[in-house]
């Protein structure tokens, strides 16, 4: 039975987790997320939701909270943005370490200094390294479905799993979104079976201190030592794409909607020009692919969904016989270029694709982009590219002088 | 003495041969903390001298449940498990967070604040061996006026102890006590005490510490017992808002057979910088300290 409510990015969030029947929750404020958990506190109160919600002191301990209490078998949630997930950091590093289903809502925002609290994609970029999942959402159906779906992913391979969306051009506008049927989701999402469970009844110290090689335990076995830990995290992160693409297509077909396993395509099949971003950027570059098409440019857009693990071949299969690809994105790695670009590039290397890739640095702390400014940017990479122009770095709709 | 130390839970939870330095005053204290917490416990610890204590992967020397986490997040860790462990209907289990000096005055007072303040239902431990003897001696709010550690090198400590237990009595929780490795019978009653309690529980452990406050490793229980003769350290509990002396410091409290400073001083190598001004103001300090005590005690 279809039910379709009008509601923001954050209250999609929300119901993700309720749907999940999440276990803990525990937040701090910040802009542009703190409706995902207010919403969630108000289910609490009202006994619609039995969850423990934990209103913490700071985001530090927001994901420690999320760390100890997935690791006596609570399934948990939270949701971040900005500064917030920077106060995260060393927890972040130390869920995935840890091997935790965790799943954070993070309702992407500009770092400061100075202060913004504007979209753009610098927070969850900046976290690229910590082991977690990243998946970006381009529209706030796909935010309640990807949260339901990160529960299966992060469950299954044992990673955290971060669900991106833009803050306020997704969070806090209003569109129409159909809520899954709440017992389906129970028989999408099975249980969640902890790797380790933490009780007295079987004594372990978890995560005590480790040396660098193996070495045996008390019954003579050889045990990894950190290194062979970090490769098992990084494997399960490399093989976590089957279970993301597997899971995207068993969600299609018990609810119909399909976002794309690791990323999506439009228009691409003849295309001349393929535009690539994640997240909202990347739905604007639909538009401007429009506006290009009419205006005779066969251009398409290939939009990123999942960024970690990076989807190398699907990068590849997309980009292979385009003779122009404009990267846009809402981040910056300081001192070389705009991180999704730089992660195209190099996939590209590895299949000996040579097609010139410029790269549109946009968005940053909330400046407006509109479709016609990248399909404008897209029409001027076109021609300095016939121009022999290669590589190429713009930041748009900014003062360069 | 003998009959009471028969009430003591023969169980052991710690290991020999652990990697606890020698003479460790931790180790002494930590055996009958988890003597009297017993088995349905779970311990959560950042990176402290006990994580060293616990030994390295795959082995360990705690036969009690633990999850170690990062140096700030102790106190977060233990609302983390309270809170798990109530979804999964397994509200039975005392949590335990078990920190240093500076896991707990310094790097962790954010975290231990935020959960007191909530009530989360657990024990925090704080073993305060007065300085970040793990790393090797430094500095932290713990460490006494007049204390040479490796960032305090040559001037000594300038400042006074931060009085921790003002603070964690500032947040209104049901029960707190100070105790000493020195005192095992008193240390052991107030942790079966602490465990029957609801709510927050704050308990700190004087221990001492030979290679960080530079005496030989026979002499921990010695000093232990000196830092109490003197009034360094007073034996007390407060139990909602009831403060009561304990052990010895109850007995040094009736008689007024209190003993200088000067006499725990001596015997530390990390004193030794210690001038007659800065002796004279940790006497006046601990003075001070003691009349409040006094009249807590009386009122």
């Amino acid at each position: 039975m279809s039910n379709v409510q009008i509601m923001t990015g954050n209250s999609a969030a929300a119901w993700g987790a309720k749907l999940c029947k999440v276990q803990v929750v525990s937040a701090y404020p910040i802009t542009p997320s703190t409706s995902v958990t207010e919403t969630i506190a108000n289910w609490v109160e009202r006994g619609e939701l039995k969850a423990e919600y934990v209103r913490v002191e700071s985001e530090h301990s927001v994901m420690t909270v999320c760390i100890s209490a997935s690791t006596v078998g609570a399934r948990v949630f939270t949701s971040t943005s900005s500064h917030g997930l920077l106060y995260m950091h060393e927890q972040l590093h130390w869920a995935a370490g840890s091997r935790l289903p965790i799943v954070l809502a993070c309702v992407n925002r500009g770092v400061g200094a100075p202060w913004s609290i504007f979209n753009d994609q610098q927070d969850s970029i900046a976290q690229r390294d910590t082991g977690w999942i990243q998946i970006y959402c381009r529209d706030n159906q796909e935010i309640i479905d990807t949260v339901i779906q990160a529960y299966r992913i992060a469950e299954q391979v044992y990673c955290p799993v971060m669900v991106c969306y833009d803050g306020f051009v997704l969070s806090h506008t209003m569109m129409p979104v159909e809520i899954p049927d709440a017992e389906a989701v129970c028989r999408f999402l099975p249980p969640y079976k902890p790797h380790t469970i933490l009780s007295p009844e079987d004594p372990r110290n978890i995560n005590p201190v480790i040396f660098p090689w193996q070495r045996r335990d008390a019954e003579g076995v050889l045990r990894d030592g950190y290194m062979d830990m970090r490769w098992k995290l990084q494997h399960a992160l490399e093989g976590s794409r089957d279970v993301v693409v597997k899971t995207c297509r068993d969600y299609a077909e018990l609810f119909g909607r399909d976002h794309g396993g690791m990323l999506w395509t439009y228009k691409t099949d003849d295309a001349e020009v393929l535009l690539a971003g994640m997240g909202s950027i990347a739905t604007e570059a639909t538009m401007a692919a429009d506006l290009l098409r009419e205006g005779g440019i066969r251009a398409g857009v290939v939009g990123i969904r999942v960024y970690r693990p990076f989807p190398r071949e699907e990068v590849r299969e997309a980009f292979r016989n385009i003779p122009a690809i404009v990267v846009f994105e809402k981040n910056i790695s300081y001192g070389y270029e705009g991180a999704l670009c730089a992660d195209i590039k190099a996939a590209l290397y590895g299949a000996g694709i040579q097609t010139p890739v410029h790269n549109y640095i946009a968005g940053l702390g909330g400046r407006d982009v509109k479709a016609s400014e990248l399909a404008e940017a897209t029409r001027s990479s076109l021609a300095a590219i016939a121009a022999g122009k290669k590589e190429q770095q713009t930041w748009l709709n900014c003062v360069t002088e | 003495m003998p009959e009471k130390l028969f009430k003591v839970n023969a169980e052991e939870y710690i290991l020999p041969g652990n990697r606890a330095c020698s003479g460790c005053g931790l180790s002494i204290a930590y055996r009958y903390v988890l003597k009297a917490l017993r088995e349905n416990t779970i311990l959560t610890l950042p990176a402290s001298c006990l994580t060293v204590l616990h030994g390295l992967y795959p082995i360990t020397s705690v036969g009690i449940p633990c999850l170690n986490c990062t140096f700030a997040s102790t106190a977060a860790s233990a609302s983390g498990l309270v809170a798990g462990l109530a979804a999964m209907n397994r509200s039975d289990i005392t949590v335990v967070a078990i920190a240093g000096d500076g896991g707990t005055f310094d790097i962790g007072i954010q975290a231990l604040s935020g959960a007191a303040e909530r009530g989360t239902d657990f024990i925090f431990v704080c073993y305060d061996n007065e300085g970040y003897m793990n790393t090797g001696t430094q500095r932290s709010s713990a460490t006494p006026m007049g204390a040479l550690t490796t960032t305090t090198p040559i001037l000594t400590k300038q400042q006074h102890k931060k009085d921790m237990m003002k603070i964690m009595e500032g947040h209104d929780i049901p029960y707190l006590a100070t105790c000493s490795p020195s005192f095992p019978i008193d240390l052991y009653d107030k942790f079966v005490k602490a465990k029957r309690i609801k709510g927050t529980r704050y308990v700190q452990i004087a221990t001492p510490c030979p290679p960080g406050w530079v005496f030989p490793p026979k002499d921990t229980v010695k000093i232990g017992r000196l830092a109490v003769e003197t009034g360094i350290v007073v034996l007390y509990e407060i139990e909602n808002g009831k403060f009561r002396f304990t052990g010895r410091s109850k007995t040094i409290s009736e008689k007024g057979t209190r003993a200088p400073v000067i006499h725990y001083v001596e015997r530390q190598g990390r004193f030794k910088k210690m001038s007659m001004e800065q002796l004279g103001q940790l006497q006046r300090w601990v003075d001070g300290k003691w009349n409040e005590y006094l009249r807590r005690a009386e009122a």
